[in-house]
């Protein structure tokens, strides 16, 4: 793509979010550069995945969210999808009784455009040649590893400028997270940005570009993901080093 | 057994019309959870609008498949108004309220739509239009065949078809499923949950608009509260089938028409309402989640 990763693509200032009395976002600000993998990492309950939730719309949240310049609070939550935010929900989210061909038309839900979108589908099938052979079967019926490599395909199918991935490495075996992040790292290249949420701190830091380290609600640091990895305060938390 | 050929053909002619009622309730119920109690009064009202159609029309006397295509689009426009409504204007405004509440306002919108029918169009009961003839045309030795059980069996069959390809051939069709298993989900794809709720109100409760035509001809008899024992069956039939299930409602609706009339035929009449609360007791005792209902599987 040649970009130089410092245009602003995505934009949170002051993000807060109440689940009911709990204050689980204390008001961060973070920046994704169009072109970057960001990742937020995290223990459990620091509030990564209720960040991407925020973002999409799915809860409730106060402070300011400008994507492609635009303020998303005024874009409702079907419709953000098609200005190009897509996310690969937590717990992968795949419709378990539709066929694996259907969730990733469901992924194309808001285009139109016919042609492009089966060779799209074509293109996700040379990415995870597996969905091919179990394009018929349903979706529920599929191992974890599959249901990320569809979930992931799905988000793909609406040609997102910004893919949201909440924790794709979860519950799977070493082999596959590395397949899985191989091709985060390829669709990357092809121009999509990402914001990658992860518990799996060494995987995410090593292939990002940048990184914010989320704890109880707030940002309690950030850098280049290389960078973080030798951090002592990172290592002794999350790397168990 | 000599009659057997007889009640068969009675309880599948009976079992389909309550399918095509079994329907709303279960695609309703599988997209919101909700336990729409509304529904059977739909069906009331919308053989009301093709009794007043017929009226308005002059059609009372005039047999023929026009009158009939006439008096079926009538109920099923103002079905699937007053379903569309129902929801806009009743649940609605209750969608991130407890379930409960959303059920009590379903009973609260079934008792507005039977006292509305009580003291718009009376409590005397009203004959259903007879547009089309009940005459005899298969006759064997134990059983006959009317022209009506072929009208009922065969529309039913047709809407049912196109109901199935509705469902499975189609974009909103895919975004309906996609709805009703993980709303969340479906709205990240760009799927607007509203308009695929609304879309399921409007196309259950034009189902049952088929259904109350096929019952007018078949029971020429109109009146308020006519929704609530076909309501109250049609939804047992839901249950016993696997509420949520499209095609265990309709395979609900087939055994509980044909036990019906095989109680009716082999034991009395007296028993034939019970039945049908004697299966679902059975069936919520054996097997909870219905014939074709299964408890949900997620991987994590």
């Amino acid at each position: 793509m040649g970009t130089d990763r410092s245009t602003p693509l995505l934009q949170v200032n002051d993000l807060q979010v109440y689940y009911g009395a709990i204050y689980a976002i204390r008001g961060i600000t973070f920046v994704v550069n169009e072109g970057e993998i960001v990742s937020l990492i995290g223990a459990n309950g620091a509030g990564k995945t209720t960040t991407l939730r925020a973002l999409s719309g799915l809860i409730p949240s106060t402070g300011k969210m400008e994507f492609c310049g635009k303020d998303l609070r005024k874009i409702p939550t079907h419709q953000r999808v098609g200005r190009g935010l897509a996310q690969s929900p937590e717990g992968r989210g795949v419709f378990p009784g539709l066929t694996v061909r259907e969730n990733i038309e469901m992924g194309a839900y808001c285009r139109r455009d016919v042609a492009q979108i089966a060779s799209d589908m074509e293109e996700c099938y040379q990415l995870f040649p597996k969905l091919r052979d179990r394009r018929a079967q349903l979706a529920g019926t599929l191992s974890g590893g599959e249901q990320q490599m569809l979930a992931i395909s799905r988000a793909l199918m609406a040609k997102p400028r910004l893919l949201l991935l909440d924790e794709p490495s979860l519950g799977l075996a070493p082999l596959i997270v590395a397949q899985i992040f191989e091709i985060i790292q390829r669709v990357n290249k092809k121009g999509v940005t990402i914001l990658l949420v992860e518990q799996n701190a060494r995987m995410a830091l090593k292939q990002s570009h940048r990184a914010y380290v989320l704890e109880t609600g707030r940002i309690v640091l950030e850098g280049m993901g290389h960078d973080l990895l030798e951090n002592d305060q990172v290592r002794r938390s999350y790397l168990g080093v | 057994m000599q009659d057997f050929a007889q009640h068969f053909i009675n309880g599948l002619s009976l079992g389909s019309i309550y399918a095509l009622i079994a329907l709303g309730y279960t695609m309703v119920y599988g997209i919101l959870q909700l336990i729409n109690f509304a529904h059977s009064d739909v069906y009331m009202m919308g053989a009301f609008c093709s009794y007043y159609a017929a009226r308005f029309l002059n059609l009372n006397d005039s047999q023929g498949l026009p009158s009939f295509v006439v008096l079926l689009m009538s109920s099923i426009i103002g079905c699937a108004i007053l379903g569309f409504l129902i929801e806009r204007l009743a649940y609605r405004p209750l969608r991130n309220a407890p379930k409960l509440n959303v059920l009590i306002a379903a009973i609260g919108v079934s008792l507005l739509l039977q006292y509305t029918g009580q003291s718009v169009f009376g409590d005397d009961p009203k004959v259903f239009p007879t547009v089309l003839p009940n005459v005899p045309v298969l006759e064997g030795s134990s059983f006959t065949v009317h022209s009506l059980d072929l009208v009922v069996l065969g529309v039913t069959l047709l809407t049912l078809l196109v109901l199935n390809l509705l469902i499975f051939r189609t974009r909103i069709g895919m975004a309906m499923r996609a709805v009703s298993q993980n709303m969340r989900v479906a709205s990240l794809m760009g799927v607007n949950p509203n308009r695929i709720i609304s879309a399921t109100f409007i196309l259950g409760s034009a189902l049952a608009g088929v259904g109350s035509v096929l019952v007018g001809l078949k029971y020429p008899k109109v009146e308020p509260l006519m929704g609530t024992m076909i309501g109250m069956k049609a939804f047992i039939a839901a249950v016993l089938g696997g509420i949520g299930n499209l095609s265990g409602a309709v395979l609900g609706a087939v055994l509980m028409g044909l036990s019906e009339e095989m109680v009716v035929g082999y034991l009395s009449s007296t028993y034939r309402d019970a039945l049908a609360f004697g299966i679902l007791i059975a069936v919520l005792i054996f097997k909870p989640a219905g014939l074709l209902g299964r408890s949900a599987t997620e991987k994590v």
